[in-house]
């Protein structure tokens, strides 16, 4: 095993863990999408391309696009970024800063 | 001698339009693309307050735990066996794979006489010199037609689920009316630099899927990934353009027709080919010459076959979703 592939090893272990740490729905599908990328490269090292086309097809294309449309049917995108917006200091500082001034 | 042009001339060139865009003068996309904001989602107050009254009506009846010092009893008593068997479960795994042969040795039983003959003697009997193509579609073909027919299956469990249920009239079902039937209509339309990037990328992307497909039986690939890789690019288009033009050429008539033929036309060629080896039949179709295109037997239509079913399944599973139905 040579070292490249052990630097994509650790990339997957990584990946593996902070999709289930991520609370933003739209972070964890970005991060699946990489994951499958990252697969689709340790296919090409393991000499299986077949596998690697299907990968990149499958999995970071296709599967995370449905993800998408799905978040997007029950509206699960704008809920995220709606709390994001009221826990940003930026936007309570402009809360308060209205009512200070 | 200089060419200096007319006021009326020079405000035709395109160094004018350029220079125009890139001091603020001018934004092309005002009056070209229509923005529309995405609606605020709207809760029917009624329907929220019906499902509160029977959610509370049902953890009333069912879980009501501060009188009930079994059910309490129950849940702690739950979360203590569910840790535990997954405790149990990790380490009956880690066991297992501890008594799995190592990789690399000789002996494994996964090196047996099947795995020597498929390579041996593969491309003689298959004619395909992608070794995995002569595998998937030819000794082990029944299970290369399950797994088309499980993706038919899944798209038929998703029609089912998502598409908006018209009567006899054509009006929509008054229960799935509330849902939005088309969440297209609140995008940008006419967005000018996905058309541009779409017009040049989907034929692209189309064709090397259609590449794959068809060397499945001399390179890397097949119909599964080459299927995967054109509708990806139909979803791109989709994407682009919308679904009036993809509705030209692919509505659901289009779908089932093609699931249909691909299909059936699989299971009877393999069932042809299948009777006439095991029967030492003289096949009618030839093997032709190893590396031509047209070789490999069966293999390149059987390809073509799963190509079309898995593009059309991609494509119809991404209409469904974004508008149920296609």
């Amino acid at each position: 095993m040579t070292a490249f592939q052990m630097i994509l090893m650790g990339l997957l272990v990584i990946c593996a863990i902070s999709v289930s740490f991520s609370r933003n729905l739209l972070n964890s599908i970005l991060i699946y999408m990489s994951f499958s990328l990252v697969m689709s490269l340790l296919w090409i090292c393991l000499e299986s391309p077949d596998l690697a086309i299907t990968e990149a097809a499958v999995g970071a294309g296709i599967t995370s696009v449905l993800f998408f449309v799905t978040l997007k049917k029950i509206h699960a995108i704008n809920i995220a970024e709606k709390a994001e917006e009221k826990k940003s200091p930026q936007h309570e500082a402009l809360q308060n800063g209205g009512k200070n001034e | 001698m200089s060419k200096k042009k007319s006021t009326e001339n020079y405000q035709k060139t395109f160094a004018f339009h350029f220079f125009s865009w890139l001091h603020g003068e001018k934004d092309p996309y005002l009056g070209n693309v229509e923005m529309q904001p995405q609606k605020e989602y709207e809760t029917d107050p009624e329907m929220v307050l019906r499902h509160e009254k029977e959610h509370d009506a049902i953890m009333d009846k069912v879980y009501d735990t501060q009188h009930n010092v079994q059910l309490r009893l129950f849940h702690s008593l739950y979360e203590i066996t569910s840790i535990l068997f997954c405790l149990f479960l990790m380490a009956l795994l880690l066991v297992t794979i501890s008594y799995l042969p190592a990789t690399g040795v000789a002996e494994k039983p996964v090196n047996n006489e099947v795995a020597a003959r498929y390579i041996e003697n593969g491309l003689e009997e298959t004619g395909a010199i992608n070794i995995v193509a002569g595998m998937i579609l030819d000794y082990r073909a029944f299970d290369t037609l399950g797994e088309s027919h499980v993706l038919f299956v899944a798209t038929i469990t998703v029609l089912i689920l998502l598409r908006l249920d018209k009567n006899k009239k054509g009006e929509i079902n008054p229960l799935t009316k509330d849902m939005n039937p088309n969440d297209r209509i609140y995008e940008p339309k006419n967005d000018a630099i996905l058309r541009l990037v779409a017009s040049f990328l989907v034929p692209i992307i189309i064709i090397f899927g259609i590449y794959i497909i068809l060397n499945g039986h001399l390179g890397p690939g097949g119909g599964f990934s080459g299927g995967a890789v054109i509708g990806a690019g139909l979803i791109l288009y989709l994407n682009a353009f919308g679904f009036e033009k993809t509705e030209r050429f692919f509505t659901e008539k289009t779908y089932k027709w093609i699931c249909f033929f691909s299909l059936s036309f699989y299971c009877l060629a393999k069932s042809y080919s299948f009777f006439t080896g095991a029967n030492h039949l003289h096949s009618i179709i030839p093997n032709g010459t190893p590396g031509a295109i047209l070789s490999g037997g069966l293999i390149l239509p059987l390809n073509i076959a799963v190509g079309l079913v898995v593009a059309c399944t991609m494509y119809a599973f991404y209409a469904m979703f974004r508008k149920g139905g296609f």
